[in-house]
């Protein structure tokens, strides 16, 4: 097997058995794409892994990590009116922060073409919401390509970049949780390396690019007729496809991972129903569309998430007669969860009881799995800073949490940061929360890739207005949630070493009056510095640093010889006061049947955060000789 | 061959990526048509992380219906019990690997640790065949690798063997890393 970056650079074509995110990229490197750009965000970031994989001086195009979505877009926006093919990834919520670009790209007449990926999370595997972003394909009348499986994530992303590049318009390939993690064997073609024009060819004579008030009408005709052609083209082209089980009485239109689900639970059926799978969900190939209405009575719309595809349906069969007997959701869960063969197999009974077997039922009487949510690393700094916080506070005092692996304190016994929305949001959140408020303090929580992310406007407005408030600032160097990605204070970024913007430094520079910092182990000083903070008029700021220990320790072990340590405790000093176990709650601490608690030696990696907080000093570093 | 599900299953850190690439990459040496899927991001962070893994000659999804699993393979024993509870077919074959990880409820006092015996109860009352891996290794990381021996040894997954496996794994590790887990995988 070759390394992945040879293999991705590979000229002639091959095979191999990828994920999602890896087919994407050599997707990218046969389209001959110039500029691409992200922000960290499950199910995407291995898809810089990818990238990554191929040595910076044979990457075909440039690559960043950009300070958030928004930028991202606007960079991608910008290489790519300048006549670069540019591709822009990242997860579902990043299309809310990068909205505000993102809905004008299909104004522009966006000469290099420009793909938007975009990672959506059905089931909620790892995002705070489920979000539908096809709604997003309407809103900005741009095309939204919809692949099932690794193959044709390769396959649509090719021809995704050559429609945007022919159209001068914005393209959507909306990926999935599990088409993005998904493995299987792909097939991918040659690659012929060309010299890429890399002269700034920006001209205003290809646009407008100024969308002002009467001037946008123009542009936004252009990106009507754009759609409507894109739609003309669909219906001609073979990405919508039909699965034909010679069934004249039903039928199921249905898209992206959920058709592949279909299939699994159609290998059981009495009758299999025909079946139309669109590869363009946006717009809809309504032509194509009614001629398989035509020829079914009864047709399904099996659509994941929302119900995009039944309405657009339902409203062209309304308007062309049609008497076709269309099913489209039937309850509320039909709205939610990803359509697994499981949920499909649920969604179908109710529309078609005589379709498919009864399963067998299930042995009912199962023993209880105790439930293992997220936990934070042993070593992770942010528990440390969660325990001194928290003894710093009263009961009543309301703590904000954000995004980041710090958001795992709102969990038992922690209970740290009591409300949750979106990316630097804790910020201003916490500053609605202070007012009218004199009785019960406001601690929000904040990390530092997302203090740069969106957390800077929230900052700003609490200093601009005087809001009465206090953010932990919970620095680990990376954005550890999402796989170590280097930030803007890390002092590097993916290609090179760069200057880093320390977050004191523009803290200091915004003009925070009262900023404490401590390493986040240093428990006292943090909660002394909490207790002083909380009493401080204005926006105050306590720094609870300590770099991530899951980096730290990996680093160490890719290096070699790292050996690994651990604290244990004396079973003779222990009181069975159980702060370790219960409170502190390092993953680590054990309990054993007879009441005791131990150290898990697998788990340890005897950074000795817990030492100081056991009240009879029984945690300790065994003595290598006694 | 009719679809072959397998479901794998452990604590982010364990290693699960690794065994479910090898038993991918085996099955698709041995000829077979084979998709899998893996879970990232948040579960790595101490939560829990699942593979699912289907085989066969046509393979159209890698996401296994629940309870309709053939192997569950574990790295952990109360994600042993959480796998076969969710994912396994009674009459299926359980595989895992007797370490203890206590997840949160467990260590908060809130619930009972998982014991070998009553996941051998459920086991029996579901006819589950179950296997408990418990070789001693000197490196806790290898314990994938022990319970890929056990998977062999007993062809738990038809129609693969030890040619396939071992080339797998000459395809994913190098060096003394590879020649340790192949000095283990070939134990016996």
């Amino acid at each position: 097997m070759k390394h992945m970056g040879e293999m991705l650079m590979s000229r002639a074509s091959f095979s191999e058995i990828v994920m999602g995110n890896t087919a994407l990229v050599r997707a990218m490197v046969e389209a001959g794409t110039q500029v691409v750009t992200s922000y960290p965000g499950s199910p995407t970031p291995e898809i810089a892994t990818a990238i990554r994989s191929i040595p910076a001086a044979e990457r075909p195009f440039y690559f960043e990590f950009s300070t958030n979505e928004k930028v991202a877009t606007e960079v991608a926006y910008g290489a790519a009116v300048n006549g670069h093919l540019s591709t822009v990834f990242f997860k579902s919520v990043g299309l809310n922060v990068a909205a505000d670009v993102f809905v004008q790209l299909s104004l522009m007449n966006i000469i290099g073409g420009m793909v938007v990926v975009l990672g959506d999370d059905p089931g909620v595997n790892s995002s705070q919401n489920e979000q539908d972003n096809r709604h997003f394909a309407y809103l900005s009348y741009t095309p939204l390509f919809e692949p099932t499986d690794p193959t044709e994530v390769y396959q649509f992303y090719l021809k995704a970049a050559a429609l945007s590049r022919e159209k001068g318009m914005p393209v959507i390939l909306r990926l999935t949780t599990h088409v993005c993690h998904q493995k299987e064997r792909v097939t991918f073609g040659d690659y012929e390396p060309l010299t890429p024009d890399r002269s700034p060819r920006f001209d205003v004579q290809n646009g407008p690019y100024i969308p002002i008030a009467s001037l946008v009408f123009p542009q936004k005709q252009r990106a009507l007729e754009n759609l409507q052609a894109v739609r003309e083209w669909a219906e001609r082209s073979d990405i919508n496809r039909i699965v034909d089980h010679g069934n004249n009485k039903r039928g199921i239109i249905t898209s992206g991972l959920p058709f592949s689900s279909l299939l699994d639970v159609l290998e059981n059926a009495r009758a299999k129903p025909d079946v139309l799978k669109l590869g363009l969900a946006y717009p809809v190939a309504t032509d194509t569309v009614r001629r398989f209405l035509e020829t079914h009575e009864e047709v399904k719309i099996l659509e994941e998430l929302d119900d995009q595809m039944e309405k657009q349906i339902k409203a062209m069969a309304y308007d062309a007669n049609l008497r076709t007997r269309i099913i489209g959701k039937t309850d509320l869960d039909d709205w939610m969860g990803e359509y697994t063969p499981g949920k499909i197999y649920q969604v179908l009974v109710k529309t078609w009881p005589d379709l498919l077997p009864a399963k067998k039922i299930p042995t009912a009487d199962k023993p209880h799995a105790p439930a293992r949510p997220a936990q934070l690393c042993p070593g992770c700094g942010h528990r440390s800073a969660f325990h001194a916080v928290k003894k710093a506070l009263a009961e009543t005092d309301i703590t904000v949490a954000d995004i980041g692996c710090h958001t795992l304190g709102f969990q038992p016994p922690y209970n740290m940061g009591q409300l949750l929305m979106c990316m630097g949001s804790a910020t201003s959140i916490g500053a609605g929360l202070s007012l009218f408020n004199t009785t019960r303090k406001v601690v929000v929580f904040m990390g530092d890739s997302t203090f740069f992310h969106a957390a800077l406007p929230g900052v700003v407005n609490a200093l601009f207005n005087r809001h009465n408030l206090t953010m932990v600032l919970m620095e680990n160097g990376t954005t550890a949630m999402t796989g170590h990605q280097d930030h803007a204070a890390s002092g590097k970024n993916f290609n090179d070493v760069t200057d880093a913007i320390p977050v004191r430094s523009v803290l200091e520079g915004l003009g925070v009056r009262h900023i404490h910092e401590a390493d986040a182990y240093r428990m006292d000083k943090i909660e002394q510095m909490v207790r002083q903070a909380v009493d401080e008029e204005g926006f105050s700021v306590v720094i609870a640093k300590h770099p991530c220990m899951l980096k730290q320790t990996r680093e160490k072990r890719q290096k070699g010889g790292y050996e690994q340590r651990h604290v244990a405790i004396d079973q003779e000093t222990c009181e069975r006061i159980n702060e370790c176990i219960e409170v502190f709650a390092c993953p680590t601490f054990t309990r054993q049947p007879d009441g005791s608690v131990v150290v898990n030696e697998e788990l340890c990696i005897g950074d000795g955060s817990c030492i100081k907080t056991c009240p009879a000093s029984a945690i300790g570093y065994p003595k290598l000789n006694p | 061959m009719r679809t072959f599900s397998i479901y794998m299953t452990g604590v982010g850190g364990q290693g699960i990526g690794l065994i479910s690439e090898i038993v991918l990459r085996a099955a698709d040496h041995a000829g077979f048509k084979v998709k899998s899927v893996d879970t990232h991001g948040l579960a790595q962070r101490g939560g829990i992380v699942v593979s699912q893994l289907r085989i066969g000659d046509r393979v159209n999804t890698p996401l296994i219906p629940e309870g309709e699993a053939d192997l569950v393979i574990a790295l952990e024993r109360h994600e042993a019990l959480r796998g076969m509870n969710s994912a396994l077919a009674d009459g299926g074959s359980l595989v895992y690997y007797d370490t203890v990880w206590q997840p949160l409820e467990v260590r908060l006092n809130e619930a009972d640790e998982v014991t070998t015996e009553l996941i051998a109860r459920s086991c029996q009352s579901r006819k589950i065949a179950h296997i408990v891996v418990a070789t001693p290794l000197d490196d806790v990381r290898m314990q994938n690798i022990a319970v890929l021996r056990e998977i062999n040894a007993r062809n738990l997954i038809p129609g693969i063997g030890t040619a396939h496996y071992r080339q797998a794994m000459t395809d994913l590790m190098s060096g003394s890393m590879l020649n340790a887990n192949l000095a283990l995988f070939d134990q016996t």
